[in-house]
């Protein structure tokens, strides 16, 4: 009796701490439908990276968006169409070129987008330095999801529309591209268009993701729900849905904690999501480390 | 329709992998293609599925899209999460396409393949439990499904039990009753003589094809045994059938 007393009187505490940032401060608002919009098309896009084992390529293609950005940014100062612009077209340069090297010659894809990126990279480092003006990537490398106005909202909700759209149109030819690659390249332009289509995906959701949160945290929305719902779940649409669940949650709780102990929201997202990971990677009950022995005994058959 | 390799030439870097082969392959017809390793058995099968670029020569007949192909089993990424039902399904892909929806009669088509390769209650298994055998048994389903006139198989029966060995030999001579075209790149004589028709024997040049019997004869095994798997490094042009 006494218990349920007290929880009368902590439960609307817990209600007016969970959702008063969000009901009280429009900017708080505009961060959750910022970062949920990101996660629309982030996490089943950086799923599949897990599951082709490019969980790494991500790393590469945001160093190889930055100098897209920074060089748009000398061009055309802090602009949303500017920055988005040129992040894209550096990211699919660089995606279609190391995507064609691979298809075309014996290198390894891995191979071949680390030198292409490395020339992008390259070539960034050149441009600003030549310019010599001390440009500010604070926004590219951290992103300012505590900031976003009504035309970075759009294109977050267009991206991760698109982003959702394409993955229906190409959910089959991916799947078969990844368990059997030769089966699909045996039938005509599927392979292809999975493939490059795929590229694509992964270069708009990182641009979306530099808006958000920065280059480097991005892929840490499109890596890490990945990683630790596959210590959940087994078949692929389990696993879709539960890494979607979690990286809602970790952007709630990551803003939340933003919120209270004034930390940068950016990290705090991706912290929370890293929490979630290790935790899976223990107790997760397919495979984590935890419950990979269970007490029970075996079947007889 | 026949398959026909006219003067069929398929190369590494110029280094010739099959050399000059001219031979046909009736309709129906289940034949062996056999040879010592390095004769170019896989990447003969591989041009005739539209993977390979022809070098000289030409396939004639044969319309990649009406081949079902089941390679080495190397290629399968066996981690990815899906089920038995899911991976035999994925052989309606040129059927369906992107977007066409899986109807009933489809779904009945994947069980029924999948019993036909005796793996009933194995539908919603991942595949990453699967042994070797039964791997290969779902691929074979994948193959049924795909339900395409001609039907290359690439060493069927690597490292295969002989339960699962007689099962899908089963499956293949259903095939050939069917009229289907099976071409079967193995190394196992002893299968040949017993199961397949006809064969061609392969060194690089084709050393004999035909009924299996007249093919496989102690002279011409010797023959191709003699192949030199090295390439040699200072050999010239070859000028044979260069206009």
């Amino acid at each position: 009796m006494k218990l349920l007393m007290t929880a009368c009187v902590v439960l609307p505490d817990m209600n007016s701490f969970l959702l008063e940032p969000f009901g009280e401060y429009v900017f708080m608002q505009r961060a959750l439908i910022g970062s949920l919009a990101v996660c629309l098309g982030a996490v089943p896009v950086g799923l599949f990276m897990t599951l082709r084992r490019m969980s790494l390529t991500g790393d590469a293609m945001a160093h190889a968006i930055l100098p897209g950005a920074a060089i748009a940014y000398l061009l055309s100062g802090l602009s949303l169409i500017g920055l988005t612009l040129g992040g894209l077209v550096a990211g699919l340069v660089v995606a279609a070129l190391a995507g064609w090297v691979a298809r075309s010659t014996h290198l390894k894809e891995d191979t071949s987008l680390a030198a292409f990126y490395l020339i992008s990279l390259a070539l960034g480092v050149l441009v600003i330095s030549l310019k010599r003006s001390n440009i500010d990537l604070f926004h590219v490398l951290f992103g300012n999801i505590l900031a976003l106005d009504n035309a970075a909202l759009w294109l977050l909700a267009s991206i991760g529309s698109i982003s959702l759209l394409l993955l229906a149109v190409l959910y089959r030819p991916l799947v078969i591209e990844c368990v059997d690659p030769w089966f699909l390249r045996r039938s005509g332009k599927a392979s292809s268009i999975a493939h490059y289509g795929f590229l694509f995906l992964m270069v708009i959701n990182l641009v979306a993701g530099f808006h958000a949160l920065g280059t480097l945290m991005a892929i840490g929305i499109m890596i890490l729900p990945a990683a630790a719902a596959r210590f959940w779940a087994k078949t692929l649409d389990s696993i879709l849905i539960i890494s979607m669940l979690m990286s809602f949650a970790g952007c709630y709780t990551g803003l939340l904690l933003s919120f209270y102990a004034d930390l940068p929201a950016g990290p705090a997202i991706i912290l929370c999501l890293g929490v979630v990971y290790i935790a899976s990677l223990f107790i997760g009950l397919n495979g984590g480390l935890l419950v990979k022995h269970p007490a029970k005994r075996h079947l007889t058959g | 329709m026949s398959i026909q390799l006219n003067n069929l030439t398929l190369t590494y870097e110029r280094h010739p992998a099959v050399h000059h082969l001219t031979a046909t392959i009736d309709r129906g017809e289940w034949f062996a293609i056999v040879g010592p390793n390095g004769a170019g058995k896989s990447t003969l099968l591989n041009a005739m599925a539209g993977l390979t670029i022809i070098d000289e020569g030409s396939i004639e007949g044969l319309n990649p899209n009406s081949v079902a192909y089941l390679p080495q089993q190397t290629q399968l990424d066996r981690s990815f999460p899906i089920t038995v039902l899911e991976l035999v399904v994925t052989g309606l892909w040129s059927k369906l396409g992107y977007s066409k929806s899986l109807s009933s009669v489809h779904y009945k088509h994947c069980s029924d393949a999948i019993a036909a390769v005796g793996l009933q209650g194995f539908e919603h298994r991942m595949i990453d439990t699967l042994s070797g055998g039964q791997l290969q048994r779902t691929l074979f389903a994948r193959v049924l499904v795909q339900d395409q006139p001609v039907i290359l198989l690439d060493e069927p029966f690597n490292a295969i039990d002989a339960k699962t060995l007689s099962d899908l030999t089963g499956v293949i001579k259903q095939w050939h009753q069917k009229q289907r075209t099976i071409i079967m790149v193995t190394h196992d004589l002893d299968y040949v003589k017993q199961h397949c028709p006809n064969t061609l024997l392969l060194a690089r040049e084709c050393i004999g094809y035909g009924l299996t019997q007249d093919v496989l004869t102690r002279e011409n095994l010797q023959r191709a045994s003699q192949l030199s798997e090295a390439f040699d490094e200072a050999a010239d042009d070859c000028v044979r059938g260069a206009a």
